[in-house]
């Protein structure tokens, strides 16, 4: 906890906290660890506490009638240095089926970046991602650590419609499509899990710090775990991860 | 229960909003002029979070089949029972069979239909407000039906009516607070922002409103980062974009305001080719 942060009202009921501009993993693992602390503390007057790449949300109930003293007992929580239990993170294990059928636009990376299909593949399910945080759409998680090789700028002119469960590169940043939706990245597969469930008290699985891993199975596979997850009955593979 | 006979040109269930799960990507929606859905169920004591009907522009025909109070505040849109015109603000009751309707817009551009104790449809994450993805139905269609509980209405009650302050509905000036960018401007960017008189682009509802007079922009984009409704934010082209009850949970571009609650309710009333102009006010 040793970064300068900027503090400053964003409306009357909120508080924005900004850590320096970059994204890094050492800057969100900071920033989740306030944002426990924050909780543990004011668990009543607090309705939520929201995170981004370098920023947090903290919305409180009512409106906040001295902005002044609202930063100061969040600076004195910066620097207290309590210990909270850290909340555990989670590696998920997510399939994908990158086969022509869904992804539409490998055949044109392959040949801007000079490589096969089969070698983006690899490299997009070798690594491990890391969730920053969930914006966008409902359940759409922001995921750090794509390979730079697959860096490829997003369309021109946006797709009207990108399917539910799309795998896409858009930049230097790679996502999941939870709901079909207008979009201008390009789509190299399509994975058969639900990633925002309204009905469920906790309507995503994975949250900020989570990390995410893709593997590659077929389209026989891609149906039969479509069909467990429709039926709600598929288990999703995790395991937690230790410091 | 209320069967929809025409949907309107966009009629959906709000109420005072989905909060607490903006932190998993989900909009806060709710009614647009929160005020206007307040006053009507103001009126009808009900509680303030109870479920209302918002109507855009054209509003819908629907179809009683209960006995039930009703009130509509906001947008007048000519409202009609069995074709006899009605009156906003005004509580109404309402017989089995019978038939609301609307005609044309007369001030404003969205009407709330509260009902006594509120509609009674789908409530997903502690709110009925209607939203894509997140409740099954997401817009009133033709021959939906929407659960409201039926009434008994005591013999004498009088019906009453209520002067309103109605003047936010034509108020052009939206008061704001600074955005968290709102410094980097230069001070001739600022005075800009400030004394403008923007129109209302075509693109307006629930998401966002955009503005046609570009402003002179040197701002880099930032890191993405929270937004709310009520967020101005600044695009590369210089455009602004007001986001609304509906808008996404994060964003890029810098948010140069922060409308005030009033200011949201006041745009909602607004659309296509209305004027507005910013007024920043420095003390929270």
């Amino acid at each position: 906890m040793s970064y300068k942060l900027t503090y400053k009202p964003y409306g009357v009921h909120a508080v924005l906290i900004e850590w320096p501009k970059q994204i890094d993993t050492a800057i969100l693992d900071d920033l989740l660890h306030f944002k426990d602390l924050i909780l543990k503390k004011n668990r009543n007057t607090i309705l939520e506490v929201r995170s981004a790449y370098n920023s947090l949300l903290v919305v409180y109930v009512l409106e906040v009638v001295d902005f002044k003293t609202a930063f100061v007992e969040l600076q004195n929580i910066y620097q207290s240095n309590t210990d909270v239990l850290k909340t555990e993170s989670r590696l998920w294990k997510i399939p994908v089926c990158y086969d022509a059928h869904f992804g539409i636009d490998l055949e044109y990376i392959s040949k801007v970046k000079n490589c096969s299909e089969e070698s983006i593949i690899t490299r997009h399910a070798s690594a491990i991602y890391t969730v920053y945080f969930i914006g966008f759409l409902p359940g759409f998680l922001y995921l750090g650590g794509l390979d730079s090789v697959l860096f490829t700028p997003r369309k021109s002119t946006p797709r009207l419609k990108i399917e539910k469960g799309a795998v896409a590169i858009g930049g230097n940043q790679t996502g999941i499509y939870p709901q079909e939706s207008p979009g201008g990245w390009n789509v190299i597969g399509n994975s058969p899990i639900t990633f925002f469930d309204a009905t469920k008290e906790q309507p995503c699985f994975a949250k900020a710090g989570d990390k995410i891993q893709f593997y590659s199975i077929s389209l026989q596979e891609y149906n039969q775990i479509k069909t467990l997850v429709e039926a709600k009955v598929y288990q999703l593979e995790s395991e937690v991860l230790y410091d | 229960m209320i069967k929809v006979l025409k949907p309107g040109f966009y009629s959906s269930i709000q109420d005072v909003g989905r909060f607490g799960f903006q932190q998993y990507g989900v909009p806060s929606s709710g009614a647009m002029d929160q005020n206007a859905a307040a006053l009507a169920n103001g009126l009808l004591g009900n509680s303030e979070n109870a479920a209302v009907l918002e109507i855009t522009i054209t509003g819908p025909t629907l179809q009683f089949n209960c006995v039930t109070k009703i009130c509509l505040s906001g947008a007048d849109v000519s409202p009609k029972l069995n074709n006899v015109p009605l009156t906003n603000n005004k509580l109404i009751k309402v017989n089995p069979n019978d038939v609301l309707s609307f005609g044309a817009l007369q001030t404003g551009v969205r009407c709330y239909l509260a009902v006594s104790g509120g509609f009674q449809t789908e409530r997903i994450m502690g709110s009925r407000s209607m939203y894509r993805g997140v409740t099954f139905h997401y817009v009133l269609k033709k021959h939906d039906e929407l659960e409201l509980n039926s009434v008994t209405i005591e013999a004498g009650e009088q019906n009453s009516r209520l002067r309103i302050q109605q003047s936010y509905l034509e108020s052009a000036v939206l008061p704001a607070f600074k955005g968290p960018e709102f410094d980097l401007l230069s001070a001739v960017q600022q005075k800009q922002l400030l004394s403008t008189r923007f129109t209302i682009s075509k693109d307006n509802n629930r998401m966002a409103y955009q503005l046609n007079e570009p402003l002179s922009n040197t701002l880099e984009a930032i890191i993405t980062s929270v937004v709310l409704p009520g967020t101005v934010q600044l695009t590369p082209s210089g455009k602004l974009i007001i986001l609304m009850r509906d808008c996404q949970t994060t964003g890029g571009y810098p948010r140069v305001l922060q409308l005030k609650e009033s200011a949201i309710n006041s745009l909602a009333q607004k659309f296509t080719g209305h004027e507005v102009s910013f007024q920043l006010n420095t003390q929270y």
